[in-house]
């Protein structure tokens, strides 16, 4: 496979040649971004599906709305949730009633006071959605949500579901709003200013949250659509940091820079339609499982760096996380070979991998799988495809032979990564079907005691390892770039930026 | 100009003349609909992302009036088009008319100072290579210019950023201020870009001159105008010049809407969020009526730039008035 980027050849001798331009000379500028306390932050996209947090479902577009909006409760770095917009909560015995007391005085960025019809209006619209699909998928199961009095507002669910509470970080936004798309007013720590498309989205700090104050004044999110370019503006001064760097551009940074090093909190893996001949062999798909050494990719995609992984689960969910099953298709070739010659194809077969040519470390996975699946006699073909041709066909469509995608959790729920496994999910687009999981998965759907669901969950896992639904491979690192006059950047398991703990230290 | 070389209003050249450009919009048009919905992908899917379950796609679908057919489609986009409305934004919830106008004054910019530029540095430097032919400094600025020549805007733009922005520190790469905060910022980030794209055409402009300029000073009223005493410099600019005007609008031309096109690629360079930028974003999202309207905009620029080369080449030499 060749790909024609030039552009990529030549930033790469510019980037080369980085390192001997001579630095410095920068002084002056940073000596006024400490008076302004601006950050720029560089995004690789825009937001292009909403500035609507109800109708945001970019995991691009959340990271920049976190920052914005807030729900009932939040989720904090550690993984927990916390009390935000509400005070404080609690549920009924039966699984079926939460019952929150709202903050005394939280105000949105219009000023307005949050009220009890704010937040009831917000759960709605949630639930509702135009054409009978609810906006939030997890509020199908909200049965009602009222106020009982000023100051506390009760939620009734259809069925007990414990992961109702990660459903209700969802925003809260004024019920006086009209167009929340855009003029999108929330309460968290920074208020939205402008955008410019494919330029920039301004945010400034909100003066009356009402938790700890973000320390920087302005939040300018940069887009920077051409990947090549990133090195460049953040050694330019143009950016003053980035997150999801790879590992050779966090190499390629001068001493300018803090390399923070995270997990991208993800479940990557080949993906393969279990639909399709021969993937809808199990023995295939453990061959295949065998034949692929998770090390070497590792160290061949991010300098060794990364979290082997056996089933769709991430280290950052400690509770569900099985950290064995990644040793049950340990590399071993000879295995692989006798398990495809039991299925029938001793002689190797052929399949293509479609991936999106947006994501660096899927295109460089895929070119190393196809030199250790030639070692099992197995041929593969790399198929290019942009971001939105992979959504429609691979994802939406379902035609595919293989994949290599990261599936990330929208909440922080084992339900989120576990769902695309689920026979009846709109988004199984591997078409796995086994009863055993689904039987794993509804009851712990349906489990109050959180012990025995977490077990249930626990269990959906070993299923899917066992049965090979798809080659899982590892939790990706993310290295974020923060220029050193800037400190206090927080990893989150969700795909955030907190943006209101970092703040500005003076080198002088 | 709707004016023959007696004065006469040309009114119905002029008419015609509108009418085939109406009806290359409208074709254009028909082609860029036709190539997007071959293209595949779709612009809710685009937006869903990995939440795109049937139900929800099938649900967002109806509720921005995509479940028609694409001949329905095409014929809602046209008839608020006509009527001047481009239609809302799918990914930005903004209208389109509002999304281009922010973004045109800054591709216009950036085409209007290469143009500028190709203009500043071809004439003189055509000029004097054309007057001190084979002279040893010509040689060598000729070389130069076929080195310039061949190099392409991108990897011109490359370069520069590379000299300018990480070893100079001259510029800030990436460091776009917007004409809206600051113009002669926003005029200062747009100066090498603009120079990226400038430098071929210009070096082409250069030799073009050149050897048309030789060609006149060795006809034959070079050498009357000599013979009746006139001074080189006025047989140059006086007469041989005049009659190389030609060759070069028309080569200027073609080089400003290669320019409008061009800057497309330079601007990804420069991370410049012009018009480029967006066509490039709207189509991978396929959000079309943007894409529509921005291509609209590009073929009528170059349409109207088309018109006015036609019409100065009625006033450089009225044998080919066209109107």
């Amino acid at each position: 496979m060749k790909r024609k980027v030039p552009l990529r050849f030549f930033s790469v001798m510019v980037i080369c040649s980085l390192t001997i331009a001579p630095g410095g000379c920068l002084g002056d500028k940073q000596g006024d971004e400490v008076l302004s306390s601006v950050i720029t932050v560089g995004i690789p996209q825009d937001i292009e599906d909403s500035l609507d947090p109800h109708r945001a479902v970019a995991a691009g577009t959340e990271e920049v709305l976190f920052n914005i909006f807030e729900g009932l409760v939040k989720p904090t770095s550690d993984g927990n949730l916390i009390p935000a917009i509400a005070s404080e909560f609690h549920l009924a015995e039966n699984g079926l009633v939460y019952t929150f007391t709202l903050r005394e005085g939280v105000k949105f960025h219009d000023g307005s006071i949050v009220t009890v019809m704010d937040v009831v209006y917000s759960l709605k619209r949630c639930a509702a959605g135009e054409h009978g699909v609810p906006l939030v998928a997890a509020f199908v199961n909200l049965r009602d949500v009222f106020s009982l009095d000023e100051h506390t507002i009760e939620v009734h669910l259809h069925e007990p579901d414990n992961d109702f509470l990660a459903a209700l970080t969802v925003a809260i936004i004024p019920a006086a709003n009209d167009s929340p798309a855009r003029n999108p007013i929330g309460t968290g720590p920074y208020a939205y200013v402008s955008r410019s498309p494919q330029e920039n989205i301004i945010l400034e700090r909100f003066d009356d949250y009402w938790g700890e104050a973000a320390h920087i004044e302005k939040v300018v999110f940069k887009i920077i659509a051409n990947t090549d370019m990133i090195v460049m503006e953040l050694e330019g001064g143009s950016i003053d940091m980035f997150a999801r760097l790879t590992s050779s551009q966090a190499a390629e940074l001068s001493s300018q820079f803090d390399i923070l090093e995270g997990t991208m909190n993800l479940v990557q893996g080949l993906f393969l339609n279990n639909a399709v001949p021969p993937f809808d062999n199990e023995l295939v798909r453990q061959a295949l499982s065998y034949a692929t050494d998770v090390e070497m990719i590792m160290l061949m995609v991010s300098d060794g760096k990364g979290t082997p992984i056996g089933s769709s689960m991430f280290p950052a969910f400690g509770k569900y996380f099985l950290e064995e099953l990644a040793e049950v298709y340990s590399y071993d070739l000879e295995k692989a070979k006798e398990l495809l010659a039991s299925a029938g194809f001793a002689d190797g077969f052929s399949f293509t991998i479609t991936v999106p040519a947006n994501y660096l470390q899927h295109v460089d996975t895929a070119q190393i799988l196809v030199e250790q699946y030639r070692a099992l006699g197995v041929s593969v073909r790399i198929e290019l495809v942009e971001w939105d041709s992979w959504l429609s066909d691979v994802f939406a469509g379902r035609n595919f032979e293989a994949t290599i995608i990261g599936l990330t959790a929208s909440t922080l729920t084992a339900r989120a990564i576990l769902d695309f496994f689920y026979s009846e999910s709109g988004r199984n687009f591997t078409n796995y079907h086994n009863h055993d999981f689904d039987m794993m998965f509804l009851r712990a759907l349906a489990s109050t005691d959180d012990e025995a669901r977490t077990e249930y969950f626990k269990e959906c896992q070993r299923i899917l390892t066992a049965t090979a639904a798809s080659v899982f491979i590892q939790d990706l690192p993310e290295f974020v770039a923060l220029r050193k006059n800037f400190r206090g950047y927080e990893f989150y398991p969700l795909y955030v930026q907190d943006l209101s703990r970092i703040y500005l230290v003076d080198e002088r | 100009m709707p004016f023959d070389q007696w004065g006469r209003v040309g009114i119905w050249r002029f008419l015609k003349k509108l009418v085939t450009m109406l009806l290359t919009l409208l074709i254009v048009s028909l082609l860029v609909f036709g190539a997007f919905h071959m293209l595949g992908g779709d612009p809710v899917t685009a937006m869903l992302g990995m939440e795109a379950t049937p139900e929800r796609v099938a649900a967002i679908r109806a509720e921005m009036g995509l479940d028609a057919p694409a001949g329905v489609l095409y014929l809602n986009w046209l008839r608020g088009f006509v009527s001047g409305d481009m239609g809302t934004s799918y990914s930005y919830d903004i209208p389109v008319a509002t999304m281009i106008a922010d973004k045109i004054p800054i591709t216009l910019t950036l085409s209007l100072l290469a143009i500028v530029m190709v203009v500043i540095l071809a004439i003189p430097l055509g000029i004097f290579t054309a007057k001190n032919e084979n002279r040893p400094l010509e040689r060598i600025i000729m070389v130069i210019n076929q080195i310039f020549m061949a190099i392409p805007p991108f990897l011109a733009g490359i370069l520069l950023t590379l000299v300018f922005g990480l070893t100079l520190r001259l510029f800030t790469p990436g460091g776009f201020v917007s004409y809206k905060e600051n113009v002669r910022q926003f005029i200062t980030f747009l100066f090498l870009p603009a120079f990226a794209i400038a430098l071929p055409r210009a070096a082409m402009a250069v030799k073009l001159l050149r050897s048309s300029l030789i060609a006149e000073l060795k006809s034959d009223y070079v050498r009357t105008a000599y013979s009746k005493g006139c001074s080189v410099n006025r047989v140059l600019y006086r007469h041989a010049l005049r009659n190389t005007m030609l060759p070069l609008v028309t080569f200027l031309g073609m080089a400003m809407t290669d320019m409008i096109a061009g800057s497309i690629i330079i601007e990804q360079v420069f991370g410049i969020p012009g018009l480029g930028r967006i066509l490039l974003s709207s189509i991978a999202n396929r959000d079309y009526p943007v894409v529509m309207a921005i291509i609209i905009c590009i073929v009528f620029m170059v349409l109207i730039v088309n018109l006015v080369i036609d019409i100065v080449y009625g006033m450089i030499d009225p044998r080919v008035k066209v109107y």
